[in-house]
């Protein structure tokens, strides 16, 4: 039944059918950031062979590794930006794309974040960010509400989250953008310039997880969530005039950086173009 | 990158940049070369105490043979990075000491589960944690083989010179190639920094080896299937269009996870372990002097191995029958030749710079009235000639006495 509904679908051809239907809750903001995924991937017309894509662990990890059909890199906990360094490395000419979740990335991946941001190399990361740890049951996560409950907050959470996409930009990636699984068409838009971009790219999605954080704060159902996002949401420019007070609580949406500035791969491999070349000319020997 | 059909160009270049002769470089420094002579041409890796000359070395030699070194940002860092570019077709290699092998622990055991080629240079410091950074140990045996979790196999080698620290590389790298499988080098910060004397062969002296690549379509299908029998499934490659996955948890032979029936898991598990199990023979490899009539049997290895071969030249000199076996690839564990040697033996004696690690591996083969007696030394200081003489004598005179008896 779930397959038949699948090769309805629009974007099918990108899907892995084996491996359907998803294992993700009914409702699940994942859904729509494959589809959005796929929708960018179909608009800018790139070809799934010239196309690597890189996942940790959790709930948002699985959302393109397996389901969507190209080379699938299913890795450990936190380090699939890591991996997708030597992806990148080895295959400079294809697309490296990391689809997953806050706590993978920014929790115990919080370090690779922000180096391969530094490094500037060109792999767009997608980062989901459902405010919690959805996979292991609904623990607090780095980016859970000040206040929130979850399963390990049961009283309220007395940390404060982190701006992924303020501290990305900071550190040095050439595409930071943010939006919810509300601002579709946006989110596509974002996914498209992200893997055009030549640099480090994060395209940040506040996405639902109705079941383990909707459930116990006051928004049971997707819907509910959605409509939290649409009225909570406050544009980039709109949010430059408003004070710390007013944004408390809000979700600053849409494009934190756009710059160009050199990119790790390709100096790499002019450094090793250069230096090869020296030495093949005969260059003085080694030791 | 090299790849295969490279090799003329490579086998120029190689020529020129290092000119075949002798030597005079460090453990680590005859690592690296090893590996460039093997075909590496992806490093990742983050700085430690005594293994970072081989970080700097490939630093400064990979990109004349347009190879690519990056420093991470870590050590966990590091093998997902050399895992990633594995997955792209490159020899990839990372180097590493005590604390930074326990970090790695985790994608060592992702690399195992996904058949990934690589080898990961463990250069033993003494420890428990930071230990007595710069000094040499030979204390991650069991790490090497049981550091990251679950039942799996694995192939750890381990030199005992500087020179075979050359040679012991390529083979590690080869072994990596052929089976698949991740290759530790154990060797330590007492030859990682020693310097010594060694040749490097004209490149074509090296045998090199490549992994399996899918035939066609269909086998690249199956990229943890047993296609051809041997147990070594063929790597489909990223980047070819083949749409390959590849996950750390339990999978079917087409990739995709299946974590639910005990039988996927147990197909897969008993897979890797016996792909390991059957090419045993072309695995292992150790060396021995004076085993033939030996009464006295000395097993010991990397570091160790040299002051143990010392002192059973001076105990023969002394007219006592000792001998020796060093395994090379110490997991898997030359077990049944041991068994085999201990027949003859009156009692075996197990140097090594731990409080007792391989001693416990050897226990396993041997009949229980042989008597084995570790010659154990910590501190970061090698055992020498003499505490190793010392033993073999009064093991000798002992069992003089109980003949005696
Ligand atoms: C090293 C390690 N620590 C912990 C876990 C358990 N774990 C699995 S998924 C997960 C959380 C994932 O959270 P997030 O990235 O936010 O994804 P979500 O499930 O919310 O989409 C954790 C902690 C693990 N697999 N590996
Ligand atoms: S637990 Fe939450 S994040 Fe995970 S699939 Fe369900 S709704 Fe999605």
């Amino acid at each position: 039944m779930a397959k038949q509904i699948y090769t309805k679908y629009k974007m099918a051809k990108y899907l892995r059918k084996e491996a359907l239907p998803t294992a993700l809750c009914p409702g699940c903001g994942g859904g729509t950031v494959l589809n959005a995924f796929a929708n960018a991937i179909d608009q800018l017309k790139i070809d799934p062979r010239d196309l690597v894509v890189v996942s940790g662990i959790g709930c948002s990890a699985w959302i393109a590794s397996p389901y969507f059909l190209a080379d699938t890199l299913h890795t450990t906990h936190g380090r699939a930006i890591a991996f997708a360094t030597g992806v990148k490395v080895g295959l400079p000419d294809k697309k490296v794309v990391v689809i997953s979740g806050d706590g993978d990335l920014a929790g115990i991946g919080g370090n690779h974040l922000i180096h391969a941001a530094r490094r500037n190399i060109d792999i767009t990361v997608i980062l989901v960010n459902n405010f919690i740890y959805g996979m292991t049951g609904g623990q607090v996560a780095p980016t859970t509400p000040f206040g929130a409950i979850t399963t390990t907050t049961p009283y309220r959470n007395i940390e404060h989250p982190l701006n992924i996409s303020e501290t990305v930009a900071s550190a040095g990636a050439s595409y930071v953008a943010r939006w919810t699984t509300f601002h579709v068409y946006q989110l596509i838009e974002s996914i498209k310039k992200a893997l055009s971009v030549k640099g480090f790219s994060l395209v940040e999605v506040v996405s639902q997880c109705p079941v383990q954080f909707g459930r116990r704060n006051k928004m049971k159902t997707p819907a509910e969530m959605l409509r939290w996002f649409s009225k909570n949401s406050v544009p980039l420019s709109k949010a430059k005039n408003m004070s710390p007070e007013e944004l408390e609580g809000k979700i600053i949406i849409g494009e934190f950086v756009n710059r160009e500035k050199p990119e790790f791969a390709e100096e790499l491999n002019k450094l090793i173009d250069e230096v090869a070349q020296h030495y093949a000319l005969g260059g003085e020997d080694a030791d | 990158m090299i790849i295969r059909g490279d090799e003329p160009e490579q086998i120029g270049l190689l020529r020129k940049l290092y000119p075949e002769g002798n030597y005079f470089m460090q453990g680590d420094e005859a690592i690296a070369y090893g590996a460039l002579f093997a075909g590496c041409r992806f490093y990742a890796g983050y700085p430690i105490t005594p293994a970072s000359e081989i970080a700097e070395t490939m630093a400064r030699e990979l990109p004349k043979l347009k190879g690519y070194y990056i420093q991470m940002e870590d050590e966990i860092g590091s093998l997902a990075a050399v895992v990633g570019a594995s997955w792209t077709g490159l020899k990839s290699m990372t180097a590493t000491s005590g604390p930074g092998f326990s970090l790695m622990q985790e994608n060592l055991g992702y690399a195992i589960m996904t058949e990934t080629p690589l080898v990961l240079v463990d250069v033993q410091r003494s420890g428990p944690s930071t230990g007595q950074a710069t000094k040499g140990a030979q204390g991650d045996f069991f790490q090497a083989r049981w550091g990251t979790h679950g039942d799996h196999p694995i192939i750890a080698i381990s030199p005992t010179s500087v020179e075979d620290s050359f040679w012991e590389t390529i083979r590690a790298f080869n072994l990596s190639e052929k089976f698949r499988i991740p290759v530790i080098l154990l060797a330590d910060g007492i030859i990682g920094h020693t310097r010594e004397q060694i040749r490097i062969p004209d490149p074509e002296e090296v045998e090199l080896v490549y992994r399996k690549l899918p035939a066609n379509e269909e086998e690249a299908k199956y990229p943890f299937g047993d296609v051809h029998g041997d147990l070594i499934p063929p790597m489909p490659l990223f980047g070819n269009g083949y749409f390959t996955h590849v996950t750390g948890s339990t999978h079917k032979e087409n990739g995709l996870r299946d974590v639910y029936t005990p039988e996927v898991h147990d197909r897969l598990v008993r897979r890797l372990h016996k792909k390991i199990e059957v090419h045993e023979k072309e695995i292992q490899k150790w060396e021995e002097y004076y085993t033939d009539d030996a009464e006295i049997l000395l097993v010991s290895w990397g570091v160790s191995a040299r002051p143990s071969l010392g002192a059973v030249i001076e105990a023969r000199k002394r007219g006592i029958k000792a001998g020796l076996i060093v395994p090379k690839t110490v997991h898997p564990f030359p077990g049944k030749r041991i068994k085999e040697l201990s027949k003859n033996a009156h009692v075996i004696l197990v140097p090594e710079m731990n409080l007792g690690q391989m001693i416990l591996e050897v226990q396993r083969f041997v009949r229980d009235e042989v008597p084995l007696i570790g010659v154990n030394k910590i501190g970061g200081v090698p055992l020498t000639v003499e505490e190793i003489l010392k033993e073999i004598e009064s093991s000798a005179e002992r069992s003089r006495h109980r003949s005696a008896d």
